[in-house]
């Protein structure tokens, strides 16, 4: 049994703003969300820019308790997720043993155990920790808290999970959703991922290796995929949720959808936890079988999110990735990079970037790659710079590439325009 | 497609190999013991199951300082599972082979020395490697590279649940085209600030004597004491998986909804009740935790009748590990047609299982293991010859 998929709920937190419509704002704007560093004292850092999320618990609608004690992570995949019901009007409609909770996340918790680690270590003075934590520590400890806090707010008692493969959790997240409701385990899914990574044990970690950018005398051009004079990516932090229907589901309902997912792939480079090899072979191969799953060629596509996180080697991978794999249609395809606005919310952005995908389809708009003012001659593709471009989008190819050697590649279909 | 097992190696306080590890539960002895790793005389929870004589050998010595212990027992394990299988991986297309395991809460003993590095000295003090060795993805990562796997790969996170899930989602990827999958999951959480979270849930045991620190479906059930270690298993395609097959999987989220996902993995695997030979229960060691699994497992099987067996009673939970590491040991007892022990305890006989306290020869066709995780986790794998 395989059954089509489509997305018909979209809730998204992200630096900028919270919300679905603040976020689309954003990114066609091509404002950027980049600034100096401030959830934590940027001081002791190389880098001290990041893209942040003004956000309020209460005011997005979450109790005191929540608000005490959920990490920023749940707290934002939660709010994201009920936006993204609301959205689908999905509630009630389905059975609940129907429908699960599948969420992306990288890093888990980190905010908070960091938070409780300090206090039951005295600021890293104990190895030995004093056994004085609160009671929600385990739920920082493992992040699968975060799908149950959802599932038990969304009243679900279908397969729930995390899915963890660090910075493509995003896609994986929701792709893994998308293969339960094909095989039929699910009719529905409310998917997505999130992070809320910046915390100094997580700053410390990019900073150690100088993977982030320097630019912290000009925090809103940090961020800076695909030119001449990128430096890293940009910590950022966010949450995009969905719901995901069978297309049984879709049509009883008479659910308005954004698009289908028609295709899903993930590969491991095999070489390095954090290096990649120049030729992008691995996430061309993701990229391929994606195509092949939607039976689609190359050149129908209007619109690659690219992964773009603005490193010099990421960058320069993902440009021979796409080249591998869209043959000629890479150099007339517009490919574009939403972390030049909103930084690299590491697992997290595979489904704010899914989230963007799912608004170009229905409102026929690319965003465009922020910053990208002096081009890098090595990297000869068209990024859509500075300015978001109007153009009937029907068909859209995301990518993520992360650490641990993950590359993962989803598409997107409009469905009323493509079949 | 079938899943079809045919590689399985297992770490655990018992042995640092499957045969070796089931020599020592079969014959009753049990891992637990005081707490060696770290100083537990600071906590209420001084019993541990700890891997003692594990070394990384065999791993390239500039792994070691990029790597949590758990990573070091999950590359151990794999490699033993890869080898055990006698599959040529250099034959294969390496885009055809994929790594999915779960985790729990990442490579934590290694995520406590950075935080201390960071917090007593600053962020230069920070290990290279902190970004990777803590994630939850790490051993995933870590596998893939040491055995050039580049098919699709995954790491699932469902508390001690995802041991299961893992295992059912590698299963999945066969159908969906991959031709090896190594699966399972090895977890260790062996260091102060690991056992100050398990303690946070109260349900720690605090016993101070190994031989009833543990005691799941006893009237002195007390809580569960923390292990480490786990199991990696081979899946393939192919039919020559000389363990057996995985037949069906169910899962669902909330509290009383075990018996559904037992009830749906019976219906993926199309087999009744009858047709399941033993339960590996998940065996959470907390009375009302117990009762509950008790309920379930009698709404399917009928009150006392289905032979129900714990062996992590011996070894203690070792987070995802411990789900991993019954699938292992389901597929050897249908191997030896032999139920392993579930060592010390005496069966409070109200809660109506029928607990082998020893090793007990048995026809075994299917076995069916059960695994919960906090936050209302319940998941149940079938496997069978």
């Amino acid at each position: 049994m395989s059954r089509r998929v489509f997305i018909t709920g979209v809730g998204v937190v992200a630096p900028g703003g919270v919300g679905r419509d603040n976020y689309w704002d954003l990114l066609t704007q091509g404002r950027t969300a980049t600034r100096r560093l401030s959830l934590c004292d940027p001081e002791p850092f190389r880098s001290q820019v990041a893209a942040e999320v003004d956000f309020d618990a209460e005011a997005a609608g979450l109790t005191e308790p929540q608000a005490k004690e959920l990490d920023r992570a749940a707290q934002f995949a939660l709010v994201a997720a009920r936006e993204a019901i609301v959205d689908s009007g999905w509630a009630g409609t389905s059975p609940p043993e129907r429908t699960g909770v599948i969420v992306g996340s990288a890093v888990g918790a980190t905010t908070k155990l960091e938070e409780v680690y300090r206090q039951v270590s005295k600021d890293g003075v104990l190895w030995d920790v004093i056994p004085d934590a609160p009671t929600e520590l385990y739920s920082y400890f493992v992040p699968s808290s975060f799908a149950g806090e959802i599932a038990r707010d969304a009243q679900v008692t279908g397969q729930s999970g995390v899915v963890s493969t660090g910075c493509t959790s995003g896609i994986d997240a929701v792709g893994t959703a998308w293969e339960l409701v094909q095989d039929g385990v699910l009719d529905s899914v409310i998917c997505g991922a999130t992070d809320a990574p910046i915390s100094p044990i997580t700053v410390a970690c990019f900073d150690t290796i100088k993977a982030t950018s320097t630019y912290n005398d000009t925090p809103e051009s940090a961020s800076r995929p695909f030119d001449v004079t990128r430096g890293g990516f940009v910590l950022g932090e966010g949450s995009a949720m969905f719901v995901i229907e069978s297309e049984e589901s879709v049509e009883r309902r008479g659910a308005r959808v954004y698009g289908e997912i028609t295709g899903y792939a993930s590969r491991c480079n095999a070489y390095h936890m954090t290096g990649l090899k120049d030729d992008g072979r691995e996430l061309a191969e993701a990229v391929t079988a994606a195509l092949f799953q939607s039976k689609m060629d190359p050149h129908e596509l209007d619109y690659v999110n690219a992964h773009g996180s603005g490193t010099k080697q990421n960058d320069r991978h993902e440009t021979a990735a796409l080249k591998v794999s869209l043959g000629e249609a890479a150099h007339h395809v517009p490919i574009s990079s939403i972390k030049s606005m909103i930084g690299h919310s590491l697992g997290a952005i595979g489904s704010l970037e899914i989230a963007a995908c799912a608004l170009a389809l229905r409102h026929n708009m690319i965003p465009p790659t922020a910053n990208l003012t002096r081009p890098d001659p090595e990297l000869d593709l068209d990024y859509v710079p500075v300015h978001a471009r109007s153009r009937r989008t029907d068909r859209v190819l995301t990518t993520g590439s992360g650490f641990g050697g993950f590359q993962s590649a989803m598409v997107l279909a409009d469905p009323e325009k493509s079949s | 497609m079938t899943a079809n097992i045919s590689g399985i190696d297992i770490i655990s306080p018992l042995g640092l190999s499957r045969e070796e590890h089931w020599k020592a539960v079969l014959d009753g002895y049990s891992g637990l013991a005081p707490t060696r790793s770290f100083d537990s005389t600071t906590y209420d929870n001084p019993i541990s199951g700890e891997v003692h004589t594990f070394t990384p050998e065999g791993l390239p010595r500039r792994l070691l300082p990029a790597t949590d212990r758990m990573t070091q027992m999950s590359l151990v394990a794999a490699a033993g599972a890869f080898d055990d299988s006698e599959i040529d991986l250099g034959r294969l297309d390496p885009f055809d082979i994929g790594v999915l395991t779960a985790s729990t809460a990442g490579g934590y003993a290694f995520g406590q020395k950075e935080l201390q590095n960071l917090w007593s000295k600053g962020p230069k003090y920070v290990s290279t490697h902190q970004s990777y060795a803590w994630f939850y993805a790490v051993n995933t990562g870590q596998i893939s590279i040491r055995h050039g796997s580049q098919g699709h790969s995954g790491v699932i996170v469902a508390d001690d649940a995802g041991g299961l899930d893992a295992i059912a989602f590698a299963a999945r990827r066969l159908r969906r085209g991959s031709k090896v999958v190594l699966t399972g999951a090895v977890d260790s959480t062996m260091c102060p600030w690991g056992r100050v979270a398990h303690a946070s849930t109260g349900e720690l045991s605090k016993s101070e004597d190994a031989t009833t620190a543990y005691l799941p479906f006893d009237e002195r059930a007390n809580g569960w004491v923390n292990g480490e270690g786990g199991a990696h298993l081979v899946l393939q395609s192919t039919s020559d998986g000389r363990y057996g097959v995985i037949r069906g999987h169910g899962a669902t989220i909330g509290e009383d909804r075990l018996s559904q996902a037992i009830r749906l993995a019976l219906g993926r695997a199309e087999l009744r009740p009858q047709d399941i030979d033993v339960v590996f229960a998940d065996a959470a060691g907390t009375r009302a935790a117990d009762q509950a699994e008790a309920e379930a497992i009698g709404e399917i099987f009928g009150r006392g009748s289905i032979p129900v067996t714990a062996p992590k009673a011996a070894t203690g939970r070792m987070g995802c590990g411990t789900a991993a590491l019954d699938v292992a040991m389901a597929l050897l007892a249908i191997r030896d047609q032999t139920i392993p022990p579930t060592v010390n305890v005496e069966p409070d006989k109200s809660l109506g299982l029928n607990v082998c306290t020893t090793a007990t020869r048995r026809r075994i066709t299917n076995a069916l293991v059960l695994a919960r995780g906090i936050g209302g986790f319940n998941s149940a794998l079938i496997v069978g010859a």
